[in-house]
């Protein structure tokens, strides 16, 4: 008599479908999936410890390498957090240039998650287009802050410099041919019958589920939830910009699917509404206490050479609290926790990474499916190992 | 003010023992309670008062500033009502085991494996208290203030030298 059983399987940590360094332990029936044993931690770096022994100002860069497909938001979040402890304002256009550069970001991961969901199922053109579109945010990123990857462009009051003459341009006609790239993304995948027959019905996970694991971005709407920081608990002047939010219906990777692709044409409005609005003027605040002074003064003065030295060597203080600001990555709810003992550097610094709880659902969404659906959802979970292991 | 925090109101008429501090900072509402009645502080704003999220969990080390070493921390968020909500529990290092909230948010299991993880905060009931970012065989818990940067077996660091 033919006998049973189930059967063990190593996926990851370096396997190309998991993004990153993820290692899941797999216990199949046949192709079935029966358990799902995540092991994280591969890419553990003390963020959050190193952060405790820097300056406000050290521990920014820190944050590039969390999400590091989407730098900018990292940047943005920690940086209104360090400036909802210090009760400073920003000047305008700062702010504006702020919320191109988050949306930049969110367009720029969503590429990378198109491209790679995509791959993970089996369209390979879809990887290229996107990976074409994402050059583009890079080389804003290198002309604004000289580099393609860790930013590290805000300052609290502020930006670290004003944009160069050429950025508004660059920005505006990249923002105007996406629509068109978008669409044709579309045409590769949306009426696409495998693309629907992988993602449809694939990965589900109800509204009351993905509030309960605590699921936030585009895999919560994708649940049915209306629910955008951006919108609701609004921040860094996003409460002056119009946008929609698109919600799913189905609770699948195809709803999360579409989700994702309307909020890059969101996206896209924001930041022309915001290029439209981009006025001369100031970058950084009028606080000499906290921002650094203008490069003449450094060079060109010894009171400027000794207040950036004074900002450098010793950071800024910042008044005794805690403060939790959440803002809307890409891939959700990124947090930033933060308590200060009234010293130059945080007494304690908790990032809440959208992935890392995101990434819990993943148990209960694959259970009972097929091995190859596990890639897919994955991928739709749109998860950075960065992040999760900080 | 915090006394006006559609919380807080209930809080204090549900709860006025358990509660040790309001405080509003920048905005932010924080309610710390006592640690025993902290499941049932967080159930009741779950239940009655629409808290649906948990956003975060975490734990600050107040080590030699304050009599109890640690305190969590439970970042709530309420989609119908669009506001937060922070509420605290102080936690004795002589004592050092919390509830576990995984019965009212399963997004606390692997939040509160960070904790045990990296404070060595243990939670009672907890369906799965293993370490999450650190090894297995990993000893001590690093983000506790007298765990040093370098790693136990390494010479401290002692600054840049230039």
């Amino acid at each position: 008599m033919a006998t049973t059983e189930k059967m063990t399987l190593n996926m990851g940590p370096q396997h190309p479908s998991t993004h990153g360094v993820l290692r899941l332990v797999l216990e199949l029936d046949g192709e079935v999936i029966t358990k799902i044993t995540p092991d994280i931690g591969y890419l553990h770096r003390g963020v959050e410890k190193l952060s405790e022994h820097r300056t406000y100002h050290q521990t920014l860069p820190l944050t590039d390498r969390l999400d590091y497909l989407a730098p900018m938001s990292n940047n943005l979040g920690y940086i209104l957090t360090v400036e909802k402890l210090l009760g400073i304002q920003v000047p305008e256009r700062a702010q504006t240039i702020r919320i191109i550069m988050a949306e930049m970001a969110r367009l720029q991961s969503h590429l990378v998650w198109l491209a790679c969901h995509a791959l993970d199922i089996g369209a390979m053109t879809v990887f290229l287009y996107c990976f074409r579109e994402r050059e583009v945010v890079m080389e804003t990123y290198e002309l604004i802050s000289g580099a393609r990857m860790t930013s590290n462009y805000f300052r609290a009051g502020g930006l670290s410099q004003d944009v160069p003459p050429e950025f508004e341009k660059k920005v505006r006609d990249f923002v105007e041919s996406m629509p068109a790239n978008i669409d044709t993304y579309e045409g590769l995948l949306t009426t696409n019958p495998i693309w629907r027959k992988r993602t449809i019905g694939n990965g589900v996970i109800s509204a009351e589920d993905a509030i309960d694991i605590g699921i936030t971005g585009p895999a919560l709407r994708g649940s049915g939830v209306d629910w955008d920081l951006r919108r609701d608990i609004p921040y860094a002047g996003y409460e002056n910009y119009a946008f929609e939010v698109p919600v799913g219906e189905n609770c699948d990777t195809y709803d999360r699917y579409k989700v994702r692709l309307v909020e890059m044409r969101e996206s896209c409005k924001i930041i022309s509404q915001a290029l439209d609005r981009l006025k001369p003027g100031p970058v950084l605040a009028d606080e000499p206490q906290i921002c650094y002074p203008p490069k003449e003064n450094v060079y060109n003065s010894i009171e400027g050479l000794i207040h950036h030295f004074k900002i450098a060597s010793e950071g800024y203080p910042v008044p005794e609290g805690e403060v939790y600001q959440g803002v809307e990555a890409p891939k959700g709810e990124l947090g930033y926790y933060m308590v200060s003992d009234g010293s130059s550097k945080p007494y304690r610094m908790r990032v809440r990474p959208p992935s890392f709880v995101n990434l819990q659902a993943i148990e209960k969404m694959c259970l009972g499916s097929m091995i190859a659906d596990l890639v897919a959802v994955i991928g739709t979970l749109d998860i950075v190992l960065g992040e999760i292991d900080r | 003010m915090p006394e006006n925090n559609r919380a807080v109101i209930k809080l204090k008429e549900k709860f006025a023992a358990s509660i040790v501090e309001v405080a509003e900072f920048r905005g932010d509402v924080t309610v710390t309670v006592k640690k025993e009645d902290l499941l049932a502080v967080l159930s009741f704003l779950k239940q009655s008062l629409q808290y649906n999220l948990l956003t975060d969990v975490t734990a600050v080390d107040y080590l030699g500033k304050k009599a109890d070493r640690f305190m969590m921390v439970y970042q709530l968020c309420s989609i119908p009502n669009k506001d937060r909500l922070r509420i605290k529990a102080a936690v004795s290092e002589g004592d050092c085991r919390v509830q576990s909230t995984t019965q009212v948010w399963a997004t606390a299991n692997w939040l509160e494996r960070e904790v045990y993880d990296l404070f060595g905060i243990s939670f009672d009931n907890h369906p799965d208290l293993r370490r999450i970012l650190m090894t297995p065989e990993w000893e001590g818990h690093p983000l506790r203030k007298d765990y040093p940067l370098q790693g136990p077996d390494r010479e401290p660091y002692k600054g840049r030298l230039s």
